[in-house]
This record gives structure tokens, C-alpha cells and sequence, in this order.
């Protein structure tokens, strides 16, 4: 089962559309969890994969969709050139950020993190040429050389997918890579991979680095899907709400981050169509889950088959 | 006497106003098994930290293969060709036997900023680390995960992931502490085995083993080393007797 469920969960997201999800409600939201689930696996490589906890990722996710204003701004809309800016910048702050923030471990690591992700919160909430406090909103969805398929539902819903499954497989070659070794090394036991003769830091700082650009992805995709960017992209409880599908999903397996964005959003969508007080059923679940779900849901639906 | 592989040269170290390291000078040539004995907190896991690259000392100097490498990081002496164990047994929990091994051999063998090959389909670094798991006795455990074996295996590994760093020089912090007497008579056969093909510097309080293995022995008692010379010269010290083994033996 644990093998075979991304195939099994990637295959019915394509399907989706045909199975009565088609309509432009459903359509949005699928788009919407899947963007997220590439940005909950962008934090799991550094949370899972190397054992950092980071409470500032959304700050690299609204850097992503950032990009995409100051593009949009500019009168740039073609996506070969706005995606790989905003994967540039993400990681570039990555980058910058993580060369301080990897110098620490533990809970130093989570406030230095917090606090990057703040100031960009806070940078990018006194842009007032892109809206301040307010956001702004985008003339439209960025183009592909030139053909304007983002604007559809379908061609969007089939790109968000697409990229998804690209950086899963992505995460997982690299965790298998001899890079990825020394990365989940160091994770159980960073004195016995210095022992051996390699020190941590660079193999850290380059997965925060590459994270920070997969984030810069899901910023770019979530700002064209809303069409509308504002600094709460950035807020620290984005940063929390990322970290929790990780947790909840498990860190054991990069498929967890998929399955957790997944399942906090229905639960979100499903709780919200019951009461207009859903947090407050939502938290006390949240609770419970961490709880008892031990390995997450990945970990549940591995430990079902024995 | 050959170039020594290893040379101390008046290390010290302080621990607030205890000097834990108080001037210790020795050397080890190549081949050599070099004990350091002395009771309970006398500095012997502080000096291997010095060596090693895990503690700096405060003044002194670690010449290792003719190159001081006082300056240098756990990793780069490491890569050198110096390989530790720890007093508590340092593996990687969550990785096979195998895995453990192989990750030393990874790391002296080409750049590990390698992104799309499996690790673990490179047969080079499997065979290398499954030669490392043969010398050691643990090569019908190479497939099992290092936190399912036992305590005595764990100590077992531990050397294994050092001779697939090939290594110059091994330092080892009580590899038969907390092993029962059949794993200690496995573990002390296998280090004779490895003996004149790779220098120790051995760190140990079980003393028939130190006088089974050794070459040369020194003792130290508060940081300073009181004796040095083979197991005969020093069972026969009168210093040493009065310092360390006449309360081994009482006890
Ligand atoms: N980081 C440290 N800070 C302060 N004191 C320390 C530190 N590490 C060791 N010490 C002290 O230095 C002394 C020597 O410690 P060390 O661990 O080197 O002894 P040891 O000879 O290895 O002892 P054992 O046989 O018990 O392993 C002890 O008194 C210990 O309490
Ligand atoms: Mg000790």
C-alpha cells in the first residue's frame, strides 16, 4: 500500500476532473491543495530530510508569489521567465537566510527562521507600490511562451499536477542520492558523519536552498491560481499551517507532506461546510492526530499493511 | 624508530580551573597499538577529543603524518585518515549495517554533492563497506538496521565504519566498555587481528585486554602521563602500581 499510494492518490487527482470534481468550486480547490502539497514538501525536505525545523516557510512562498507581482507589475506575464525568477528569489532568501540559521540547531533554529520569515512579512506588508497591507492584484495569469492554457481550468489543473509529481519524484531521487545520504546522516546523528569525514553545513544549507526554490515554485503557482497576492502569504501562521500538514502527513516519507496539505484542506473545506465555527473542532483534531498518529498518515496507512 | 604517525606535543587543556590535559607528550608509530590507561576522570576521553579534532586544546600542538592539524575540524582530520569511536557508541540508528559503512566510504571516495544516482545502487561503495562489515564479523547483519543489534555488534560497527574510512591511525575511546565477556573476547580477537596494519591509540579499562594488545602503555593519572613504556615495564612500575593498578586490583 505505502508503495503504491502515490501512484494510487496522483492518479486519481488526474482523474478528478471526470469524476465529478469538474466543477469551478472543486477545480479551485484541487488546484489549491496541490499547490499547497508542493509547498509542504518543500518544507519537508528540510524538516523530514534533514531533521530543520523551520517556522518561516511561508516567508519563501510569498517570495515566490512576490516575484510574480513585481513581474506582473513590470508587464511581465510569460511564465518561462516569471517561474524561474520566482524560484530564483525563494532561493536566493533561502540561501542568505539558512547560511545564518543552519549555524544553529533545535529551537534557535526555529525562532532565527521565525524571524526572517517576520521581517519578510513585514517588508513585503510596506510595499505600498504593490498594495501595502492590502495585496494586489494580478492583470491575469502569466502566459506560456505565450499561449494563454493557465487561464484554463483544465490546463491548470493538469500543470499543478504535473509539477507536483515532477517534485516529488524530484525529492525522493535526491533523498536516495549520496547527497540525500548525508543529509538523513546528519539528521540522526550529525557527530558521527563530521566522524567520518564530512561536515554537515553545506549539505544542510544546499537542501534549505533547494527548498527554498521548490517553495518559490508553489508561490508562483498559488499567486496565478489566486490571481491576487497579499503579505498574509507570507504570516507566520501560513509558516505553521505548512509545518502541521508536514507533521500530520509524517516525516517519515516525503509523501506524507502530499497526503497532509490533501487532507488538512478537505478537512478545512469539510469543517467549514458544517459550522462557521470549524476551528474549533479543527484545533482539538489537529491535537489528536499528532497525538496518535505517531508516523502521520503516511505512517498509518504503512502500518495497516503490516 | 620510523616517523611516529601520531605525535603529541604539551597538550593542555583546562576545564574552568581544573587542568584536565596537563602537559601530555607522546608518540605513536606507525603499527603500534599505544594503550592510555588511568582511573576515572584522569582526562583519557579529553585527550582523544584533542586528537580527534573534537575539543581544541588550549595549547599544545597534534601532529599527525607529519602535518599539524591542531587547527583542523573533526572532518578534515577525519578525512585524513584519523578515525575515532566514542566512549558511547556513535552509529546511525536508522541506517542498515551496511548503510553505516557506506557512508564512510562515501565520504573518501569522490564528492558527495551527487544528486540523482541512487547511493545505494553504487556497487563500489558496497562493496567496500561490505568488506569493512567482514572484517568485523558482521557481514550476515549488513541488511539489518544498526539500532536492531546488539550492544556488543553496535561496538562491532562502530569499528567497522572506521576501517572503511581506511584509516591511518584508530582512536578508540573503551570499545569493550559495557560489553559482556563473550562480545569482549570477540572484540578484543578482532582487534588483534587488525593489529601492525593500522596504529591505535587506545583508550581502555579493561586490563587484561590492554596488556593482551598493547605495545606500549601509557598511564595517566590528573591529565599528566606518569609512565610510559611496554605492559612488562609497566606492571612492574612502582608509581603506576601505587596510582591506578594496586586500586584495580583491590577492587
Ligand atoms: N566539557 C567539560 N566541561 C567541564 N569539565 C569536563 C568536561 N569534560 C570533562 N570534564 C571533566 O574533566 C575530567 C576528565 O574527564 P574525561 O571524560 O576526560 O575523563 P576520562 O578519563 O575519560 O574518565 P572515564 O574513565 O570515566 O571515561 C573529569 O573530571 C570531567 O568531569
Ligand atoms: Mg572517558
Amino acid at each position: 500500500m505505502a508503495r503504491v499510494l502515490p501512484a494510487l492518490v496522483f492518479g486519481l487527482l488526474a482523474a478528478a476532473p471526470f469524476l465529478g470534481l469538474g466543477q469551478g468550486w472543486a477545480m479551485t480547490l484541487l488546484a489549491r491543495g496541490m499547490i499547497l502539497a508542493i509547498a509542504a514538501l518543500s518544507l519537508w525536505l528540510p524538516v523530514g530530510g534533514a531533521g530543520l525545523v523551520s517556522l518561516g516557510h511561508a516567508a519563501m512562498l510569498g517570495i515566490g508569489a512576490y516575484a510574480v507581482v513585481v513581474l506582473d507589475d513590470a508587464r511581465v506575464t510569460e511564465a518561462l521567465v516569471v517561474a524561474p525568477v520566482a524560484i530564483a528569489a525563494a532561493a536566493l532568501f533561502a540561501l542568505a537566510t539558512g547560511a545564518v540559521a543552519i549555524r544553529t540547531a533545535g529551537v534557535q533554529f526555529i525562532m532565527i527562521t521565525l524571524a526572517f520569515g517576520q521581517m519578510a512579512f513585514f517588508t513585503a506588508a510596506s510595499l505600498s507600490a504593490y498594495g501595502g497591507d492590502d495585496g494586489y492584484t494580478l492583470y491575469g495569469r502569466s502566459t506560456v511562451a505565450g499561449a494563454r492554457w493557465m487561464q484554463d481550468r483544465l490546463g491548470f489543473h493538469y500543470l499543478c499536477l504535473g509539477l507536483l509529481v515532477v517534485v516529488f519524484l524530484g525529492i525522493r531521487m535526491l533523498l536516495a542520492s549520496r547527497f540525500g545520504r548525508v543529509l538523513r546522516a546528519a539528521r540522526e546523528n550529525p557527530l558521527r558523519v563530521e566522524a567520518v569525514g564530512l561536515s554537515p553545513y553545506p549539505y544542510r544549507l544546499v537542501a534549505y536552498t533547494i527548498a527554498g526554490g521548490i517553495a518559490g515554485l508553489a508561490g508562483f503557482l498559488l499567486a496565478n491560481a489566486a490571481e491576487f497576492v497579499a503579505p498574509s502569504f507570507l504570516a507566520w501562521q501560513r509558516s505553521g499551517d505548512l509545518l502541521f500538514m508536514v507533521i500530520l502527513g509524517g516525516l517519515g516519507s516525503p509523501f506524507g507532506a502530499v497526503l497532509g496539505a490533501l487532507a488538512i484542506l478537505a478537512l478545512e473545506e469539510w469543517l467549514g461546510h458544517l459550522t462557521p465555527h470549524w476551528r474549533i473542532i479543527f484545533g482539538p483534531l489537529l491535537v489528536l492526530a499528532v497525538l496518535y498518529l505517531r508516523g502521520g498518515l503516511v505512517g498509518l496507512i504503512g502500518a495497516r499493511r503490516g | 624508530m620510523a616517523e611516529p604517525i601520531l605525535r603529541l606535543d604539551g597538550l593542555r587543556k583546562r576545564f574552568g580551573g581544573l587542568a584536565v590535559t596537563d602537559g601530555v607528550s607522546l608518540e605513536v608509530p606507525p603499527g603500534e597499538i599505544h594503550a592510555v590507561i588511568g582511573p576515572n576522570g584522569a582526562g583519557k576521553t579529553t585527550l582523544i577529543h584533542q586528537v580527534s579534532g573534537t575539543l581544541r586544546p588550549d595549547a599544545g600542538r597534534v601532529v599527525f603524518a607529519g602535518r599539524d592539524v591542531t587547527a583542523l575540524s573533526l572532518a578534515r582530520r577525519a578525512r585524513l585518515g584519523l578515525a575515532r569511536s566514542f566512549q558511547v557508541t556513535s552509529i546511525l540508528p536508522g541506517f542498515t549495517a551496511l548503510e553505516n559503512a557506506a557512508l564512510a566510504v562515501q565520504a573518501r571516495s569522490g564528492s558527495s554533492f551527487r544528486f540523482l544516482r541512487p547511493a545505494a545502487s553504487e556497487a563500489a561503495l558496497n562493496q567496500a563497506a561490505m568488506d569493512a562489515l567482514e572484517r568485523t564479523g558482521l557481514a550476515d547483519r549488513a541488511a539489518v538496521p544498526a539500532a536492531a543489534l546488539s550492544h556488543g555488534e553496535r561496538r562491532q560497527l562502530e569499528l567497522a565504519i572506521a576501517l572503511a574510512m581506511q584509516p591511518r591511525l584508530l582512536l578508540l575511546d573503551e570499545p569493550l566498555a559495557g560489553a559482556g565477556p563473550e562480545e569482549t573476547e570477540r572484540l578484543v580477537a578482532l582487534l588483534r587481528g587488525l593489529k601492525r596494519r593500522y596504529a591505535f591509540l587506545l583508550v581502555e579499562h579493561d586490563m587484561q585486554a590492554v596488556f593482551a594488545l598493547a605495545d606500549r602503555i601509557s598511564v595517566l593519572v590528573y591529565g599528566r602521563i606518569v609512565a610510559t613504556g611496554t605492559p612488562d615495564a609497566i606492571r612492574a612500575d612502582p608509581e603506576v602500581r601505587a596510582a591506578y593498578l594496586g586500586e584495580d586490583e583491590a577492587a
